[in-house]
């Protein structure tokens, strides 16, 4: 087992939790980690790409191409995924 | 020209709200665009502001998958008109103003061109008189964000030519837009409908009727308004609300067009809505 998987699950509640707080914050409401944000209601079309900056500048990551999907960002869990996947790969290429 | 035109390059003049969202559609549909404005400062907000919204246009599946995007140029001189297939004109909502870039436009494009002003609501035939070929003359109303909402309002002037709008028909079937064509008259059909509507918004708050929050959940739940009357103000920009309000009250007379004291004082203080940060509501906290 690498260091890194062995950090996962930390790192995984960690943003997840980050997340909650963002979102939260921003709706002033609790926001369930599997809840659908915009099928909700709670967030609109406007504020997803807030979503995008945000996780972009907190995690050094860059989301473009096909992972640049109004799905991934659906539910906090699907971002958190998104989030360790794409940092798991910038870590990949930098050490490469 | 014919409807089967092709158009590779387009110029768009004025980078504000209307204009980078217009470039922004344009180049997610494969056009390329010349972006015209009068200070750098303002095209080089325009470029990161076009960068991010061809983020959130693909984010939310907006952007044709089957093409590569344009190409952008920008430039605080219109010397790049005589190659554009067509010209939409995006500038402030000054009568004047507009009368005479398109005066301008009109001696640089090759006859033919259609020359396209965005105008909300000054009367399209107003404007003909000062271009040099009135029929390549017409209005086209797209709404904000523009590469996210699909129909446009196309307005036919009474010198507007068959052939520039069968052209610009064809341009908007090139940019993925619905278009209805309308007659000519102050504020055409949405804007005439629209802008005294929010006026009305405004002087509900103004009144003490109602909330800002209350006055859109109402429209939004009991009516189908989709974002509601005032943060519809906001996304617009109230700066542009009032010059649009002005100009209708101007050629209408009707009291109703004459922007309430609330929307001035937000312009005074600078509360412009989404563009400035802060107008109804604010974006710099809370969602948006
Ligand atoms: N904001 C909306 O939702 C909306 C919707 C439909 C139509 N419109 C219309 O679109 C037009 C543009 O509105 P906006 O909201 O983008 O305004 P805006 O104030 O955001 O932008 C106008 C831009 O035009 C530029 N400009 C002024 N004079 C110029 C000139 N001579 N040459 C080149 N550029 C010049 C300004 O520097 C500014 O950047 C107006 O006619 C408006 O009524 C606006």
């Amino acid at each position: 087992m690498t260091i890194n998987e062995a950090a996962t699950p930390a790192l995984a509640a960690q943003i997840q939790a980050g997340l909650l707080a963002f979102l939260e914050a921003k709706t002033k409401q609790v926001v369930a980690p599997g809840q659908d944000i915009f099928g909700t209601g709670l967030a609109t079309s406007m504020f997803a790409l807030e979503l995008v900056v945000h996780l972009e500048g907190t995690y050094g990551i860059e989301i473009a191409g096909p992972d640049l999907r109004l799905e991934h960002f659906r539910t906090v869990e699907k971002m958190t995924a998104l989030t360790l996947r794409l940092k798991a790969e910038a870590e990949s290429t930098d050490s490469a | 020209m014919t409807t089967d035109q092709q158009f590779h390059r387009i110029a768009v003049l004025g980078a504000g709200v209307m204009g980078s969202g217009i470039t922004t559609l344009a180049l997610g549909s494969g056009v390329s665009v010349d972006l015209v404005d009068v200070d750098t400062r303002t095209l080089d907000r325009a470029r990161s502001g076009i960068r991010t919204q061809l983020r959130h246009a693909q984010l939310l599946g907006a952007l044709p998958g089957d093409r590569p995007q344009g190409e952008l140029t920008t430039s605080v001189s219109m010397s790049g008109l005589a190659h554009a297939d067509a010209v939409i004109e995006a500038i402030t909502e000054d009568a004047g103003l507009k009368a005479k870039v398109l005066g301008e436009v009109s001696e640089l494009v090759r006859p033919g061109t259609p020359v396209i002003s965005n105008t909300s609501g000054i009367p399209i035939d107003e404007l003909a008189g000062a271009v040099r070929r009135p029929e390549d003359l017409l209005g086209t109303h797209f709404m904000n964000p523009t590469y996210l909402i699909s129909m446009v309002e196309v307005i036919r002037g009474p010198r507007t030519g068959d052939a520039v709008l069968a052209a610009t028909q064809a341009l908007l079937t090139t940019l993925r837009r619905k278009a209805v064509v309308v007659r000519d008259a102050p504020g055409f059909v949405t804007s005439r409908l629209l802008h005294p509507m929010i006026n009305d918004a405004a002087r509900i708050v103004a009144e003490g009727t109602a909330t800002v929050e209350d006055v859109d959940t109402l429209m939004q739940g009991c009516l189908g308004h989709p974002t509601g009357p005032l943060r519809t103000a906001d996304l617009i920009g109230i700066d542009n609300l009032v010059d649009a309000l002005d100009a209708l009250y101007e050629r209408t007379g009707e009291k109703r067009n004459s922007p309430c004291e609330l929307l001035r004082e937000k312009v005074r203080a600078g509360e412009l809505g989404r563009k400035s940060g802060r107008g109804f509501y604010d974006y710099g906290e809370g969602i948006s």
